[in-house]
């Protein structure tokens, strides 16, 4: 109610402003905004644009649009096993990156939250991966996997078991792209989990300890209701990067073995770019599936977050 | 804090941070082994001799130095395009009057929720059509503007004081005198987070750089590393991760010298409202 009644308040604020603006149109704005609309224009809108034209279309052997298809290449990619596969990873993989991910960095923080002797150091050496791109961590993560000299392959030595392919064996090359990924952003996921902890009132913490809560009930009862916007922030933007994940394929599995790796990023890269494809048909109506999904992820995200997402 | 609840805390703090920090130490003593110390088992990880050998190899093997200059160029280009064009639009939307500024200000947020991969075809058909391709300007064109610099700008400039906004004009100051004179150099931490952010995100790119550049001479440096591995596959690694100390050096240095501003450009969307 009281939220309500505020909200119209402010709305004929507005209003009024707006009617002031009416007045007195500053032509310099036009000329300050022209330079990254073009560039918006150029490169995002009309670009996504044409992603929606050629995924109606069919592709000669250079990749130019032939007949209009209509909604062929959708219809391929769900009744086509191998391009129905590459939905299938794709899920799979967002679920094997986002949840590890997530899980840790609340550890992780938490523990960096800790009021003791030398934390800052620890602070600043796990901001270290922000050093690594996608690239050189995949470089060194490959190198671990390695069956020969790989760590991970010592690591089992170690307990006696026999070395595994990670990257080999069409049942593990999934995980081990995830465990590299998850690896890589944990490091963000920690730093934006660390700074929603500092912005709960201490006062808070000060109430639940008088009202005798011990440090484990605080947490549960206190810390984590009000993390949750800040770890449904870090739910969808760890969702749609992993959806977008792309160089850790292409460097540790090409997509494969025998396209166990093959995402969606992945397999429009393998459509449209790769061999010679030039598929830019069915490239596109998977670009446009990617495009619909961080939509509806970002949507949500929205929706959510106007309802607030704590308890208070 | 109970002294065993400390132990436990400062063992798993050590832990953490051991796993996060492994990849880095390993590639630097790696990158200075023999290949047989690095593949031997049980495996070393301190090099008995420090060799610098590696290093040499690599910069003997691939242009280096030359993927260096190029990933530098298009970075710079790219942040230094954003923070104009960021600050010109930020500007507007903060200060300018004019008709339909909140539905302008949402196409300018819409652009932060198409990915980049769903515009990648008629990108790469439009820099092919153009004569782009293997130039930087197919590198760096498309990303000289974004809406997030935008977004982060304008809550800055937003939390300006519009006093000294409405009486800089009342005394005849231009809207690019007051942009250059007063904005900008008060607004400076905003420009340094939105600058290195634009930085590290044109440096890290992996999808688009590998589509435009067709030689070794217009490779980034993203491109250049993740190639060694076809130079000499398994034979060497500890040649590989030679190559990758020297990639990470600008990024280690970044990290650690600018990470107050790191931490506020990437926590920016995180915490509003």
């Amino acid at each position: 109610m009281e939220a309500a009644s505020s909200e119209r308040r402010a709305g004929t604020r507005t209003a009024g402003r707006r009617l002031a603006a009416g007045r007195r149109v500053e032509p310099a704005a036009f000329l300050f905004l022209a330079p990254s609309l073009v560039l918006f224009v150029v490169f995002i809108f009309w670009p996504l644009l044409r992603t929606v034209y050629l995924s109606f279309h069919g592709s000669d052997i250079v990749g130019r649009p032939t007949i209009f298809v209509g909604l062929d290449q959708y219809q391929l990619m769900l009744s086509s096993p191998t391009v129905r596969d590459v939905l299938a990873n794709t899920f799979l993989f967002s679920l094997m990156t986002v949840v590890p991910s997530l899980v840790l960095a609340v550890v992780i923080a938490l523990l960096l939250q800790q009021r003791i002797a030398g934390i800052g150091v620890f602070r600043t050496l796990m901001a270290t991966p922000f050093a690594f791109s996608v690239a050189t961590a995949s470089v060194v993560f490959a190198i671990f996997f390695n069956p020969g000299v790989g760590v991970f392959n010592s690591f089992l030595q170690l307990f006696g078991q026999h070395p595994v392919g990670w990257l080999t064996d069409p049942s593990r090359a999934l995980a081990s792209v995830a465990v590299t990924t998850v690896w890589l952003q944990l490091g963000y996921c920690v730093l934006v989990l660390s700074a929603g902890l500092g912005a709960i009132p201490e006062e808070l913490y000060e109430a639940a300890r008088l009202d005798g809560a011990r440090a484990l009930a605080m947490t549960r009862h206190v810390t984590l209701p009000l993390l949750t916007p800040t770890l449904f922030f870090l739910l969808v933007v760890t969702t749609i990067t992993s959806l977008q994940s792309f160089g850790q394929i292409h460097i540790l599995t090409r997509g494969g073995p025998a396209g166990a790796t093959t995402t969606l990023v992945y397999s429009v890269y393998v459509n449209a770019f790769a061999f010679g494809n030039s598929n830019f048909g069915l490239a596109s109506a998977q670009a446009m599936v990617l495009f619909v999904v961080v939509l509806a992820v970002t949507t949500v995200q929205f929706g959510v977050l106007e309802r607030r997402v704590f308890y208070r | 804090m109970s002294a065993l609840s400390r132990t436990l805390t400062y063992g798993l703090l050590a832990a953490v941070t051991f796993v996060l920090l492994f990849p880095l130490l390993y590639a630097i003593a790696g990158s200075m082994m023999t290949p047989q110390e690095l593949a031997s088992y049980p495996p070393v990880l301190v090099p008995r001799q420090p060799r610098l050998q590696s290093f040499a190899d690599v910069l003997r093997a691939i242009p280096l130095l030359r993927e260096y200059a190029n990933s530098v160029i298009v970075s710079l280009c790219v942040a230094a395009g954003q923070l104009l064009t960021a600050t010109l639009s930020a500007y507007a939307f903060a200060f300018l009057r004019m008709p339909f500024r909140n539905a302008v200000f949402a196409v300018f947020l819409a652009t932060m929720f198409i990915p980049w991969e769903a515009t990648i075809i008629p990108n790469y058909l439009f820099m092919a059509d153009a004569g782009l391709i293997n130039t930087y300007g197919a590198l760096i064109l498309p990303f000289l503007a974004a809406g997030f610099g935008t977004f982060l700008l304008r809550q800055f400039f937003l939390s300006f004081p519009r006093d000294l906004y409405e009486a800089a004009l009342v005394d005849g100051c231009g809207h690019l005198r007051f942009l250059t004179t007063i904005l900008v150099p008060l607004s400076r931490p905003a420009l340094a987070s939105l600058g290195i952010y634009a930085f590290l995100q044109a440096w890290n790119q992996y999808f688009w750089p590998l589509l435009v550049t067709k030689t070794e001479e217009m490779q980034t440096l993203q491109i250049g590393i993740s190639r060694l591995r076809d130079i000499e596959s398994a034979v060497a690694p500890n040649f590989i991760l030679a190559g990758t100390v020297l990639a990470l050096i600008p990024t280690l240095v970044l990290i650690y010298i600018g990470q107050r501003h790191i931490v506020r450009g990437l926590t920016a969307g995180a915490l509003r409202g």
